[in-house]
């Protein structure tokens, strides 16, 4: 595993001088993600927050090859991408014969749980030797906060707005890390920006695999969270430590680990409260809202737990 | 050395595919491409060529590894039909927007709905403005020279755009024909090496590729595509000079048949103009002097060269294989009248939509057509100025 130094030395493929919202934990995430990174890195992204605060023609901050194709196409580009290396590769084009690569796609919870779903389950099918990371803040950010199938239950967003009739998203939201892992490729794993050695070693393992991989890493959004830009990490510790996010990896599509067991498993509310966009739960009237989702989380964990041989 | 062997459209298109061999093909099956899929994959299974194929889950994604492989520096060539055009319509036009010289096979077939297996332009039409380069051949034999010719037009760097080979479906893909076949070791000269200026794979020289591009530079970027269109009619020239060194076979924008003294005239692309011929020839000996003008390249538009070669012909019928609902006639009929407008000659126009959703179209057929054009020019009168030909009214 690289050591900080190390890290840190790397770190300079993604630049300051994105555009991306102060506090924006997508930027913290690519920041950490690239660094982990060896080999010279080609980027493929999803049309949202990342991609146009990154690259406003004639800026871009990644000081690595970069690709953007469209909202819901970024694992087909970078299996292209992929499939073009091994074949020049193989006729030793470009002076490729001894050049290794790491190819990566980004893409935010929208670009990956939903419209992108496809072509990522394809491209995961395939058997491309990509790393594919979803930074999951549960909305469309970059169109103004609409639910996604990310969004947590009771959430706040544009298109599932808390009103006097519903309050707010009324599904649970989709577990994309463990349909990842139906599909039994390599190396599937949850992780977040505030764990960064757990995170950086996800993605130092998944990069040297043989095949594809998948990491899903929560991303603060301090505009669709309606929380303050400087508590982002800490709020991220709390979706750890109540188990709203569990960090784990799942290889070849049985072998679970959880990779961190909280002492004292939070209440729910500790990660619902900050957050401006789960104000209205805390109403009375929707008390049992907040019952709801703690038996849900209660229910994933103990699945979890189970599945990772800690339970029988 | 060139050699005759009878082969389908679609078994052309594999094959020279095959002998082009690009470095990454992914396609995805749909009627009537799909032997091209099939055949191509055989020849992949069997050790024949070494290309990486990529079976895609759709259409979206196929043109989406295409534009990424093509990103990466590869030669990079899919094939699809209809609907599935339809789907990659959004990222067709990222294709041609990044620059990238991607060929296409496009097997025309009608869109759905209601859903059809059988050959019109809709699909072709459907992408007509997405920047792309399209190519129509009359036969298999023309669909595998226009193959060849588009690597090298898509590849030039004064060009840098993404060709799409027409053919017609079922019509042209599935009908056995005697084609002459290029050499191999002739179709590795002439096609030669990709070698792009940029691309993700370079170490020494990471890019970005499809940035955010607003009010500021988007303008100026679709400028440059038209630049390059225009730029392009001069490539496919040259291409096509070259091309008639090696195989005798000549091409151009447009094929002119029995023109030079024709007093009417039709336009048609794809197989309906080889149909065409055979009336042609049948009324010429009859003494009536019509001519048939058959498009094979529809973008960039040759207007100024249509404009040259149709100058002198009283009434012009132009047959579109495709609807656009404008009410006023078909695709090809409005960038007919449009570049004949300016012209000095008073060339009058009426348009046949024929064919749609496969509906056959036959040497009487035609014949009934042409004299529906000299009508109009014995009276000098336009009664319909669209005509849905052959349709139950
Ligand atoms: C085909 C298509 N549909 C819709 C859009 C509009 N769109 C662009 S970004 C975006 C939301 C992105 O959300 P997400 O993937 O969650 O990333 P985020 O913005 O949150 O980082 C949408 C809906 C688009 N660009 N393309
Ligand atoms: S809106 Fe949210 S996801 Fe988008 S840049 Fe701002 S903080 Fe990041």
């Amino acid at each position: 595993m690289a050591t900080l130094k190390e890290l840190s030395t790397r770190a300079g493929k993604f630049s300051g001088g994105h555009r991306l919202c102060p506090g924006c934990g997508a930027g913290i995430i690519v920041r950490q993600v690239l660094a982990a990174a060896k080999n010279p890195v080609v980027v493929a992204c999803a049309t949202g927050c990342l991609e146009v605060s990154s690259t406003i023609y004639p800026y871009t901050a990644w000081n690595t090859s970069f690709i953007h194709n469209a909202f819901e196409n970024a694992a087909a580009t970078i299996s292209g991408v992929e499939a073009a290396y091994r074949s020049l590769k193989r006729r030793k084009k470009f002076g490729l014969e001894d050049q290794e690569f790491d190819f990566i796609a980004f893409g935010g919870d929208g670009g990956t749980y939903d419209i992108g779903f496809q072509s990522l389950s394809g491209a995961m099918e395939r058997g491309h030797k990509i790393l594919y990371i979803c930074y999951d803040n549960g909305a469309y950010m970059n169109t103004g906060i609409q639910r996604s199938s990310a969004t947590p239950m009771g959430a706040n967003t544009t298109t599932s707005p808390a009103g006097k009739k519903i309050p707010g998203k009324t599904q649970f939201k989709k577990e994309l890390t463990d349909v990842m892992a139906a599909h039994y490729i390599p190396y599937v794993a949850q992780a977040a920006p505030s764990n960064w050695k757990d995170l950086t070693r996800k993605v130092e393992k998944a990069l040297s695999i043989d095949g594809p991989s998948f990491i899903n890493v929560l991303s603060v959004c301090p505009r669709g969270w309606r929380t303050p830009e400087e508590k982002g990490l800490e709020i991220t510790r709390t979706a750890i430590d109540t188990c709203f996010w569990p960090l784990f990896e799942v290889e070849n599509g049985t072998d679970y680990t959880i990779n961190y067991k909280p002492k004292n498993k939070r209440p729910i509310e500790e990660w619902l409260k900050p957050q401006g966009r789960f104000k209205h739960l805390f109403k009375p009237e929707n008390k049992h809202l907040i019952e709801k989702i703690q038996k849900h989380i209660d229910n994933r964990w103990e699945m979890l737990l189970r599945r990772a041989g800690e339970i029988d | 050395m060139t050699k005759r062997i009878a082969l389908t459209g679609n078994e052309a298109m594999a094959l020279v595919m095959k002998q082009i061999n690009p470095d990454v093909v992914a396609a995805y099956p749909i009627t009537p491409q799909t032997e091209i899929v099939q055949i191509f994959s055989q020849f992949v299974a069997d050790g024949e060529i070494d290309t990486e194929f990529v079976t895609v889950e759709s259409e979206h994604s196929a043109m989406s590894a295409v534009i990424g492989a093509s990103a990466a520096g590869a030669r990079a060539m899919t094939a699809t039909s209809a609907n599935g055009l339809a789907l990659m319509w959004e990222v067709v036009y990222i294709a041609a927007s990044c620059r990238l010289p991607i060929v296409m096979a496009v097997v025309n077939r009608a869109l759905s709905g209601p859903i059809n297996i059988h050959c019109d332009h809709s699909d072709a039409m459907g992408m007509r403005d997405s920047g792309w380069i399209q190519l129509f051949g009359e036969n298999a034999q023309e669909a595998y020279d226009n193959a060849l010719m588009a690597v090298r037009i898509a590849e030039h760097k004064d060009v840098m755009l993404p060709v799409a080979v027409n053919m017609d479906g079922f019509i042209i893909s599935h009908a056995v024909e005697n084609i002459e076949i290029v050499a191999n070791e002739d179709v590795r000269d002439f096609v030669g090496e990709y070698n792009p200026e940029r691309y993700l794979l370079d170490v020494q020289n990471p890019i970005t590729v499809g940035p955010v591009d607003l009010q500021d530079f988007y303008f100026e970027h679709k400028r440059q595509q038209v630049e390059a269109m225009k730029k392009a009619k001069n490539v496919i020239q040259k291409i096509a000079d070259e091309f008639v060194n090696l195989t005798g076979r000549k091409y151009s924008f447009f094929e002119e048949y029995y023109l030079d003294d024709a007093e009417i005239a039709l336009v048609a692309m794809g197989s309906a103009a080889g149909t065409a011929k055979a009336a042609i020839d049948e009324l010429r000996e009859q003494g009536i002097k019509v001519g048939l003008l058959k498009l094979r390249v529809f973008r960039p538009f040759p207007a100024e060269e249509i404009v040259r070669a149709l100058s002198h012909i009283k009434v012009v019928g132009v047959m579109d294989r495709a609807e656009s609902f404008n009410t006023m006639g078909g695709p090809l009929f409005s960038d007919m009248r449009s570049a004949m407008y300016d012209g000095e000659a008073n060339v009058r126009m009426i348009n046949i939509i024929y064919g749609l959703g496969g509906r056959d179209i036959t040497v009487t057929d035609i014949k009934n057509i042409i004299q529906k054009v000299k009508d109009v020019n014995n009276t000098g009168k336009i009664e319909n100025l669209v005509i849905h030909y052959g349709v139950r009214e």
